[in-house]
């Protein structure tokens, strides 16, 4: 056996269970592993010798880190994974009912599958150790918790917390864990297994629980139903229908509450595949694979690295690069040209480490010693001596040109200069440039610390080392980079465009605002596209929408109005002036702006239906990334399925918006298009790439 | 002692913004904020630091129990190696004195190339104490059994109790206010109220003429204070629009009616951080630092805490002078800790008193008049506020730079404490 080793003690009679997954940094949990387990279990049991035993991982920072995903999708029938959710759960519930007590004794990652072999252990000690994580993630891929997670979690802590951890799939930290009973107890990562014999050794004894008022209450089957109810409309309202993951576990654990423990793991079998069945599992497990396959460092060459990098402005998108790059281990000489400016950026960073702080995420100290890595200057001189240079200053062609002829003659030649900007030509920054093979562009999306993406541009110019050299700070900031080719509005910033542009256009025809804005959420996308022109300030969507990327889409038929500039000027930003499409109080909801209909034809709204404002709106962002792949600026349709994600919140369960084509069919799209442009003009005109593969029927995606 | 064939040199100093407390800008940082903000930037300007500094001393006065070592604390909140051993001295007014020389002793015997000396105080963070009456009770109200125990604990509790012992700068050995005994050592050096408000006035200007002419520049560091980050790029203690006849209003503030001593002619009560950066002569060369002064010699005295308090420069600066064999006139820049300007006026008129010389120092007369021009010409304590611990981190870069300026070869500093203590430190220009 591989991937576990047992050893016994003959003076305390305690076996130990090693579990050391040969060839890997991590244990997960595979077809295999589950045989191999299921014979120790023989061993235990018949080994007379044995009164007790420990499992115990031999992996530095992880138990179990969850079932094997590659494993999983190798598995083409989903019977099949349903009979292996149903093996797995026959053997966890004979671990469980064994005689002999096994105690988990947990350090590092105990997630999925992980937790679900802990949970079924008799007892659980765990480390307070900063990388000791709890959860249940399956849910994020579109999956359920095939291994008895969705029963044991509410046995061991209670329904509202099982219910929170399974429906969000969030992390759990020990102290947390321990203070709803999911772990027995705490005890320093160096006494783990000294702690873990010491339980094996005597009798299990258990406080009863504390239950609060709250939880005595909702623990009626009165209670339970009202909470399953309320858990059933939350979700509804969140994914409005989009993912079918959730529902299923709420099916699981009423059938585990009404009718015991073995029909609610049954009810798991059948749900989990079920779920593996469905495209939207697909779909998120290969979103999941693919950002992981691209946090990857590709290279490490000592020339295509740096510890240190230099960061001009400290706006808001500055203080955000300085915050990711300080946490991940980067120095920053941080400069502005005011040092009020400078000390905005460092409250903004110093809140947010503060935040965690606060949630004993970071210790005080911690924060302090990251927040000492940035170097704060006013002065120029400061920067001669740097390898990279990101620059997010304001979105000034001027200003941008204007610091990279600075840099290029105060730094080494060799510098790299990237410049964060959402819209301006990167060929035109690097117009005037010495050395224009030193520039890339690192479009990242605000807030930085929050948002996954970094979109990457080149020229034809940009030579390899800088390309390699700006991934790989990007892949270390966090970030999942792709990369895209130079061009009005890149990838990104252009497919928004056109979304945005669209629904202003619907507005125009009479549309309401909400009914645009849930229209694209029951599509799946997180935010409507209206209140997303809020969140990002309409005046900025303005400033794009009059350069470069304007003139391209004019020509398309994706007439530039005038709208935008008309609510930049009365300054209707969104929730930063606290007025846009929407009204933002200082408390409380948003509501509708109705005032701003006077410059979308006046009060007298119609309702245009669901499909229509769907279809144009999604179609009109769909054609747009296919000319994007047609033309070059992506380099797949994989990049451009992740972008559209990760930065503009295309609907994940699609996989993305060439995912999506491929399932709908290129030719169902050309249909609908084709039927638009007849309606509402040429800007719905199919990409020439769209036609091919509509007329092959040839996928995007493989 | 006077180091034979000095090798520690004086690199660099800076210091955060001087605030005046405990009210004041800085009074929601305790002193491990002031001292992490100046340690991080050394760092910042020396990047070596971090990983190549062998030795972090900082002095400090008021200590915050959860920070007693507060060189070691601030160094990791500054980011420094861990591997950076730091300790922390505490000597009074002459704390960061004592970690300079420390420091340079360290230096000279080869024990360590590069250390980073300072100090640091937070008045703003000074312990309030409970009364001793009110731990009493509380001590044994947690062993007190049953409800007759409490009751006897109860009876004798006093509301009066409650009121927390706010900290005085007050002698221990003689209970006497630093103040008061300022005010009896100027009476006794015959030093009047006018000349004292004088000398202040002097000070408040020179320090305002300096900030203006850009002297500052580079030693003080802008400060963005948490939580709003609000930059103080400035000592807030002196006052550019101070006049004799301001000054004269003021009452004494420590011997009333007719005491000398008021608020305007005494050191504020302040906040911030100082830090020097010492190296080994050669590993500084090494390093391309350009050194061009050393720190050729130091002295420390105790005197009677009773009458002679703050007597420590008249004490000090004959004894090093007379072992490094210089008289007053070979000194070009002197920087005297102004506690008082009663006390600084004092500690020079007792080194013209041939009574004092003879009697007090064991000289053969007088040991002779330090020209005015020489003394403080960038503020001074009076004006530019005395952070106990940190203070003479301050010294040591304004004498440094004054010698340079001045293009001479020695510069003396000097300075009291309480306890009846004094220090001075001897620097000498190379080549």
């Amino acid at each position: 056996m591989a991937n576990f080793k047992l050893t016994k003690n003959k003076d305390n009679k305690i076996a130990t269970v090693w579990m050391d997954q040969a060839g890997s940094e991590v244990n997960t949990l595979s077809v295999k592993m589950l045989d191999d387990f299921s014979g120790l279990l023989d061993q235990i049991e018949k080994d007379k010798d044995i009164k007790a035993a420990v499992l115990i991982s031999k992996k530095d920072n992880c138990f179990i880190a969850g079932a094997d995903i590659k494993d999983l999708m190798a598995m083409e029938d989903s019977k099949d994974v349903e009979n292996l959710s149903r093996e797995g759960n026959q053997i966890l519930l004979r671990l469980s009912r064994l005689k002999k007590p096994v105690i988990a004794a947990i350090n590092g990652a105990c997630l999925g599958g992980g937790l679900e072999v802990a949970m079924a252990c008799h007892y659980r000690v765990a480390t307070t150790d900063k990388k000791t994580v709890f959860g249940l993630p399956e849910m994020k891929l579109g999956l359920l918790p095939g291994g008895g997670g969705t029963q044991r979690l509410m046995r061991l802590t209670n329904l509202r917390y099982a219910l929170d951890a399974l429906l969000t799939g969030k992390n759990i930290y020990p102290y947390s864990a321990k203070k709803a009973g999911l772990v027995d107890s705490l005890v320093h990562k160096e006494g783990l297994y000294q702690a873990a014999i010491q339980v094996a050794s005597k009798p299990i004894k258990r406080r009863p629980k504390k239950t609060s008022l709250i939880d005595k209450a909702l623990n009626t089957s009165f209670g339970q139903n009202y909470v399953l109810k309320k858990a059933r409309e939350t979700v509804m309202r969140k994914t409005r229908g989009n993912y079918p993951a959730p529902l299923k576990i709420l099916d699981c654990v009423e059938t585990g509450l009404e009718h015991g423990l073995e029909a609610g793991l049954e009810a798991e079998a059948m749900g989990f595949g079920a779920l593996h069945a469905t495209p939207e599992a697909k779909n998120l497990i290969g979103l999941f694979l693919a950002m992981q396959e691209n946090k990857k460092l590709k290279n490490n060459n000592k020339t295509e690295n740096v510890d240190e990098l230099a960061m001009i402005g400290a706006g808001f998108m500055g203080a955000g690069i300085t915050e990711v790059s300080i946490k991940n281990g980067y120095d920053v000489i941080l400069k502005d040209i005011s040092f009020d400016g400078l000390a905005s950026a460092l409250k903004t960073i110093w809140s947010d480490f503060s935040k965690m702080v606060k949630k004993k995420a970071m210790g005080a100290v911690e924060r302090d010693r990251l927040m000492s890595k940035i170097k704060t200057t006013t002065d120029d001189n400061d920067l001669n001596a740097v390898d990279l240079v990101i620059e997010a200053v304001f979105e000034d062609l001027d200003l941008k040109q204007n610091i990279l002829a600075d840099i290029e003659q105060r730094c080494k030649k060799a510098t790299v200069f990237a410049t964060n900007t959402s819209s301006l030509p990167l060929a035109d920054i690097a117009a005037k440039a010495s050395n224009p093979q030193n520039v890339v562009g690192m479009h990242y999306f605000s807030p930085v610390p929050k948002m996954p993406l970094l979109e990457l541009i080149v020229t034809d110019k940009t030579s390899k080392r800088a390309r390699q050299m700006a991934t790989n700070v990007g892949i270390k900031q966090g970030k999942t980079v792709v990369v895209v080719k130079d061009g009005p509005g890149f990838y990104t910033t252009r497919v928004l465009s056109a979304l945005t542009h669209e629904a202003i256009k619907v507005l125009h025809n009479g549309a309401k605002i909400e009914d645009v804005d849930a229209a694209m959420k029951d599509w799946g996308f997180p935010v409507g596209p209206l209140a997303l022109m809020d969140e990002v300030g309409i005046d900025v969507g303005a400033h794009i929408a009059r350069g470069a990327l304007g003139q391209m889409f004019i020509e398309r038929g994706i007439e530039q109005d005038d709208t935008v500039q008309k609510l930049a000027e009365a300054k209707l930003y969104g929730r930063k002036s606290g007025k846009g499409f929407y009204i933002y109080p200082k408390k409380g909801r948003k509501t509708v702006n109705t005032e701003i209909y006077q410059y979308f034809g006046g009060g007298d709204r119609k309702t245009i239906s669901k499909s229509d404002i769907q279809n144009r709106i999604g179609l009109i962002f769909v054609n747009e990334c296919v000319h994007c792949l047609e033309e070059g600026i992506l380099f797949s349709a994989k990049d451009g399925d992740l972008a559209a994600i990760l930065g503009l919140g295309f609907p994940p369960f699609t996989g993305g918006p060439f995912s999506y084509i491929d399932a709908t069919g290129a030719q169902q799209i050309v249909e609908t298009l084709n039927d638009l442009e007849a309606k509402h003009g040429n800007r719905f005109s199919p990409a020439k790439l769209l036609l091919k593969h509509a007329k092959s029927n040839q996928a995007f995606v493989d | 002692m006077i180091f034979k064939d000095s090798k520690v040199a004086v690199i660099d100093g800076l210091r955060t913004p001087f605030m005046k407390a405990p009210t004041g800008q800085a009074q929601d940082l305790k002193a491990y904020d002031l001292a992490r903000e100046a340690i991080n930037n050394l760092k910042h300007r020396h990047p070596f630091l971090e990983h190549d500094c062998d030795m972090v001393t900082m002095g400090s006065v008021i200590q915050n129990a959860s920070t007693s070592n507060i060189a070691r604390e601030a160094m990791i909140g500054a980011g420094l190696d861990l591997n950076t051993p730091a300790y922390s001295v505490t000597m009074a007014c002459i704390s960061a004195n004592v970690a300079i020389t420390n420091t340079a002793t360290a230096i000279q015997a080869g024990a360590i190339k590069t250390g980073i000396a300072g100090g640091v105080e937070s008045s703003s963070d000074a312990p309030v104490k409970i009364s001793h009456k009110l731990k009493k009770t509380l001590l044994q109200a947690q062993k007190a059994k049953g409800l007759k125990g409490m009751w006897q604990v109860i009876k004798d509790f006093k509301f009066k109790s409650l009121a927390p012992e706010a900290p005085a700068i007050a002698e221990f050995s003689t209970g006497l206010t630093m103040g008061a005994d300022a005010d009896q050592l100027a009476a006794k050096f015959n030093v009047s109220r006018q000349q004292q408000d004088e000398f202040a006035l002097r000070s408040h200007q020179n320090a305002a003429a300096a900030w203006e002419a850009g002297v500052f520049d580079d030693e003080v560091c802008p400060m963005p204070i948490p939580p709003k980050f609000e930059v103080v790029k400035q000592d807030d203690t002196f006052y550019a629009n101070s006049s004799l006849e301001k000054l004269s209003q003021l009452k004494p503030a420590f011997v009333r009616p007719h005491g000398t001593i008021t608020a305007g002619n005494a050191s504020p009560i302040t906040d911030g951080a100082a830090v020097s950066l010492l190296m080994d002569w050669d590993e500084a060369k090494a390093r391309k630092l350009n050194p061009q002064v050393v720190i050729e010699g130091f002295a420390f005295s105790g005197q009677n805490p009773h009458g002679e308090l703050l007597l420590g420069p008249a004490y000090t600066m004959p004894k090093l002078l007379n072992e490094a064999e210089l008289k007053i006139e070979d000194i070009d820049v002197y920087e005297i800790h102004e506690a008082f300007a009663g006390q600084v006026l004092a500690n020079l008129a007792a080194l013209q008193d041939e009574t004092f010389c003879r009697e007090s120092l064991g000289l053969d007369g007088a040991f002779g008049e330090i020209p005015m021009e020489k003394i403080n010409t960038q503020g001074g304590s009076l004006s530019l506020g005395h952070p106990f611990g940190a203070t003479g981190s301050r010294l040591l870069t304004s004498a440094t730079r004054r010698l340079l300026e001045s293009k001479g070869q020695y510069a003396l500093i000097s300075a009291c404490a309480a306890g009846g203590l004094g220090s001075s430190i001897l620097l000498k220009k190379i080549g």
